[in-house]
């Protein structure tokens, strides 16, 4: 068992994982975050996509004890209160879910995305969402919604 | 790039002119582009997922699977599982046999159709690589995940059988006792023989429908518990009420003691119609042990263990006039149910067989359907489920039928289609199309894609050998939609009927809950049918709550596929809601002091005909809670219910062309262009059709160009994960152009056909008659799905030799 810390949402915990443990079972099984799910065991899929230290990753991809020390941020500790992030809304604008298995990480890979192309083409948006895969949109509203969402955050400043 | 600019600018021309039209949003919920309820939580993270839920003292479930196709199960021993850490139990098929039965079929679609016994845990002999063979029970799930490889097993090999065509002959390897031919299904109608004889043109292809993993995002996960009186099962499942009778039957639970909760599940594609191994087991787990059990599939496990789908082979033959009129069309169908027959296994071609003729006439059809049972992981319903391999079979016959004959593949449809002053039109396969018009969505789309121009190019880029050829492929599809009539459903042996339930409850302070017999994992019905609640009431949108999902609180349906929840379950609806204006019209009228006869209702108010006095629904909801002066032998409640069978199939329908570009050196192939003009009749939401027509479009063009589930001969699935099996990613597809006809469906008062599946059934054909007719110089008559690179250019150096 090792100990570590890690800033989720927000909140600090300290907890005693095994080494082996996910860090997205880390998140949904021992601290209730349950609005980062799991859609594969290859990191293809990308649902448990989530920010660490401001970057994207994919929570199943990554150690619990490697998140010692991080800051975490996932689609729960997005909104501001009862007002959702502008990204969050453009999903909703844009109907760009319908299950909405995808989204959290969707949402999450868009905000990576933008952080270094906050203005991307569509073709941008598509390569750079190659890692997060949808069954039920086609990505076409996915891809409107993430220029809605990135127009939308210029206009009010926001970065993640 | 030019052609695309042309028909985003003709999209736009015709969405201003409005004739896309979003329906002006005057007072009317119903065709309004709401945005959706569901995402308030979805797009939160505060979701319900079944894999969400965690319990006092929950135990988790792992299963070990049979590494191997089929084999015996010589000696199998879980209790060295039993002393591994946080193990509480494990156990085997032997240990489970006594209670656990056989997993059901529901749709023996001949009298003489072998129905082998499927238990949920394998016994004696393992019959695709994947079937549960034992399992672990242990307190969280690495540790039950640890303690599989404690459980001693021995195997004695049998011979896999992979092929169906090797798995008919008298000599082939058994997978049942019964031997491999599950059924053989004959359908007819004309004289086929006088259809062929002499006939002028005749086409015979045969294509293969390839194994597909519907792959629903979510992974499937079970939850049960006891009290020990009764038990509640949480299931990542589109048809809780289907699978709580099951169950019930299978494990000998009485139906009322038994509660079956679909949360939020994160999509299906008919994957989640079904009654797995998984959910008996879970059952069985939770009443031997008293303690809840979870089990999460990995995606391993589910591409290994989730139903596939299609998964055919399809001779074909079409006879023609010389001016391409068709005389008629011959089917013989080899379909791979896998190593059993799972809930609706057997009529998924079947439901294919009614739909080969397309929006077609033709004077004869003949229909052969033979079930073969191989080792590996059985088939079932997938996205469309028997009618996107129909349409596949004639839109790619209709293609090539135009290249025998040297016309235009939209010419060839044109003369055969069925015009719109024939409606309604009963098909050489006996069904009647109410209403359509082939020719206006066909005109549409081929506005919007620019087709003489790119014919054009198409054929300058021939003449001057490019080694990018650019392919135009057509696909004026239709579909069986709304399943279904029971009547319809009893003729063809399915076990039940086909009908929807819904009811409305109004709340004493003037809200409503809305409780449905469909189960959404997706779609958007909390949406979609709070707006028909709004008008048929007369209530703000939001004042309506949309209940589903759990057999305790909306205990009665059907649930969600086949394109039905609208079409049927929205149909359900409207006439509770009739119900309930009825009730609230007769107190209205005492409150009124008028007589019933002469109140009228308009957007929630009653009304005493020709005068203002009026009072709303809201008002009348509250006086029927308080019950103080009702009027005599009238109950204190306006709640209704409703159940609706339709009495026939409606038939959406439409066109879809499709652009690509191959690269003939290289053998890649890329969308350039889309166009999908598709009338579903009448429209409730326009937006969350538009985001279905898509989402159906994309796995359509995932089945042409890039999916899989391949075995090896020896039945291992070669394509697990996601990493082998590609689903097509943001990057992989184009933008979609989209538009609609309407000719409303005359079966229902909605005027609604449904959309669920329309995309999928359309895309595939249109994407690879694109391919093939790209490589028509090259002598290219055909190329196998997927077609990725490898096979265009097999293909190109095939067809050229
Ligand atoms: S769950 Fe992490 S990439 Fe699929
Ligand atoms: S919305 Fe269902 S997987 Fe993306």
């Amino acid at each position: 068992m090792t100990r570590i810390t890690v800033t989720v949402d927000g909140v600090a915990h300290e907890e005693e994982v095994e080494p082996r443990l996910l860090l997205v079972h880390l998140l949904r099984d021992r601290l209730g975050k349950i609005g980062t799910p799991v859609g594969c065991d290859t990191s293809n899929c990308g649902a448990c996509t989530i920010m660490m230290d401001g970057r994207s990753v994919k929570s199943c991809s990554v150690l619990a004890v490697q998140a010692d020390g991080s800051e975490l941020l996932t689609v729960e500790g997005l909104a501001d209160g009862p007002t959702w992030h502008p990204m969050q809304r453009a999903f909703h604008e844009e109907h760009a879910l319908q299950c909405g298995y995808c989204t959290p990480g969707m949402i999450m890979a868009a905000l990576d995305l933008l952080k270094d192309d906050p203005d991307p083409s569509d073709e941008a948006i598509r390569h750079g969402l190659e890692g997060n895969l949808c069954r039920c949109t086609g990505y076409s509203n996915i891809v409107k919604a993430v220029r809605r969402g990135a127009r939308a955050m210029s206009d009010q400043e926001v970065t993640t | 790039m030019t052609e695309e600019l042309d028909a985003g600018i003709v999209a736009r021309q015709i969405a201003e002119s409005g004739e896309l039209g979003e329906p002006a949003r005057n007072r009317h919920e119903v065709g309004a582009a709401r945005r959706r309820k569901e995402d308030a939580r979805l797009v939160t993270g505060r979701t319900r997922w079944t894999d969400n839920i965690q319990l006092p003292g929950m135990l988790y479930v792992a299963f070990l699977r049979s590494p191997m196709a089929h084999a015996r199960v010589t000696r199998v021993d879980a209790s060295p599982a039993l002393h591994r850490p946080g193990v509480v139990a494990a156990f085997t098929g032997r240990d489970l046999a006594g209670e656990q039965g056989s997993l059901p079929c529901a749709w023996p679609v001949t009298e003489d159709i072998v129905v082998p016994a499927h238990p949920p845990m394998a016994v004696d002999e393992v019959r695709y690589a994947g079937e549960a063979v034992a399992c672990v029970v242990a307190t969280d799930r690495y540790r039950a995940y640890d303690a599989l490889e404690s459980i001693e097993i021995d195997y004695e090999p049998l011979p896999a059988v992979v092929d169906m065509n090797a798995a008919l002959e008298d000599d082939a390897p058994r997978v049942h006792e019964e031997g491999n031919r599950a059924y053989v299904w004959k359908f007819g109608t004309g004289d086929i023989d006088a259809a062929f004889r002499d006939a002028p043109v005749v086409v015979e292809r045969t294509f293969v429908q390839q194994r597909l993993i519907p792959t629903a995002m979510e992974p499937r996960a079970v939850v049960a518990q006891t009290d020990g009186d009764s038990f509640t099962l949480h299931s990542s499942t589109q048809v809780p009420h289907i699978l709580r009778i099951m169950l019930a039957t299978v494990t000998g639970i009485p139906e009322h003691k038994l509660r079956v909760i679909a949360p939020d599940v994160g999509g299906g594609f008919g994957s989640k119609l079904q009654v797995t191994a998984e959910e008996v087991l879970l059952l069985l787990l939770a009443r031997r042990l008293g303690k809840p059990v979870k089990w999460t599939e990995s995606r391993s496990e589910g591409n290994l263990t989730v139903h596939h789908g299609r998964d055919q082979i399809q001779r074909l033959s079409l006879a023609a006039e010389a001016d391409g009129r068709l005389r008629g069309l011959r089917v013989d169908l080899l379909a791979d149910m896998g190593a059993y027959l799972m809930l609706i296994t057997p009529g998924i071609p079947i439901l294919g067989a009614f739909m080969f003729n397309g929006i077609y006439k033709m004077d004869a059809y003949d229909f052969t359907c033979t079930g073969v049972f191989t080792t590996k992981m059985p088939t079932d319903a997938y996205r469309g489920a028997g009618r996107p391999e129909a349409t596949f079979a004639i839109e790619r016959l209709m293609d090539e039928l135009a290249a025998e004959l040297g016309l235009d593949p939209i010419e060839v449809r044109r003369r055969n289609w069925i015009t719109r002053d024939e409606f309604p039109y009963t098909t050489v396969a006996n069904m009647t199309y109410d209403s359509g018009d082939y020719e206006a969505a066909t005109r549409k789309a081929l506005a919007l894609f620019g087709y003489d121009k790119l014919r054009a190019e198409q054929s300058e880029r021939r003449d001057r050998r490019d080694p990018v050829q650019l392919g135009i492929g057509v696909s004026t599809y239709t579909e069986m939609c709304g399943l279904a009539p029971s009547r319809v459903l009893g003729s063809l042996s399915y076990g039940a009927g086909g009908w929807e339930y819904a009811a409305v409850r109004m709340l004493p302070t003037g809200k409503v809950e809305a409780v449905t017999g469909v189960s959404p994992h997706g779609q958007g019905h909390e949406t979609a049918w709070s707006q028909i609640v709004a008008d048929a009431l007369g209530v703000p949108f939001e004042d309506v709550a949309v209940v589903h999902g759990d057999t305790a609180i909306a205990h009665k349906g059907m649930d969600t596929y086949g394109s039905r929840s609208l079409a049927v379950g929205g149909v359900a609806l409207v006439r509770a809601c009739d119900k309930v204006r009825e009730k609230a019209r007769h107190v209205a009228a005492h409150m009124l002091e008028a007589s019933a006869e002469d109140i009228e209702f308009s957007e929630g108010t009653f009304r005493v005909r020709g005068t203002e006095a009026g009072t709303t629904i809201q008002e009348i909801a509250l006086a029927v809670f308080g019950a103080h002066d009702l009027p005599d032998g009238v109950e204190a409640s306006l709640d209704s219910d409703a159940t609706f069978d339709p009495d026939d199939f409606s038939f959406p329908h439409g066109t879809h062309l499709c652009a690509v570009e191959v690269d003939t050196e290289t053998g890649a192939t890329s969308i350039r262009s889309y166009v999908a003009v598709d009338d579903i009749g009448k429209v409730i939401n326009p937006l969350i059709v538009e985001g279905q027509v898509h989402g159906g479009i994309a796995q359509g063009i995932a089945q042409a160009l890039f999916e899989e589930a391949v075995y090896d001969s020896e039945g291992n699935l070669l394509t697990t994960t996601m990493a082998d099996y590609l689903l097509p990613s943001a990057a992989d597809l184009p933008d979609f152009v989209t538009a609609r006809t309407e000719t409303p469906a005359t079966g229902n008062p909605l005027g609604v056909k449904g959309v669920g599946e329309a995309g999928t059934i359309a895309s595939t054909p249109a994407v690879v008659n694109a391919v093939v007719d790209a490589l028509r110089p090259y002598g290219v008559r055909d190329v196998p799905m997927p077609c990725t690179p490898e096979r265009v250019w097999r293909a190109i150096q095939g067809g050229a030799s």
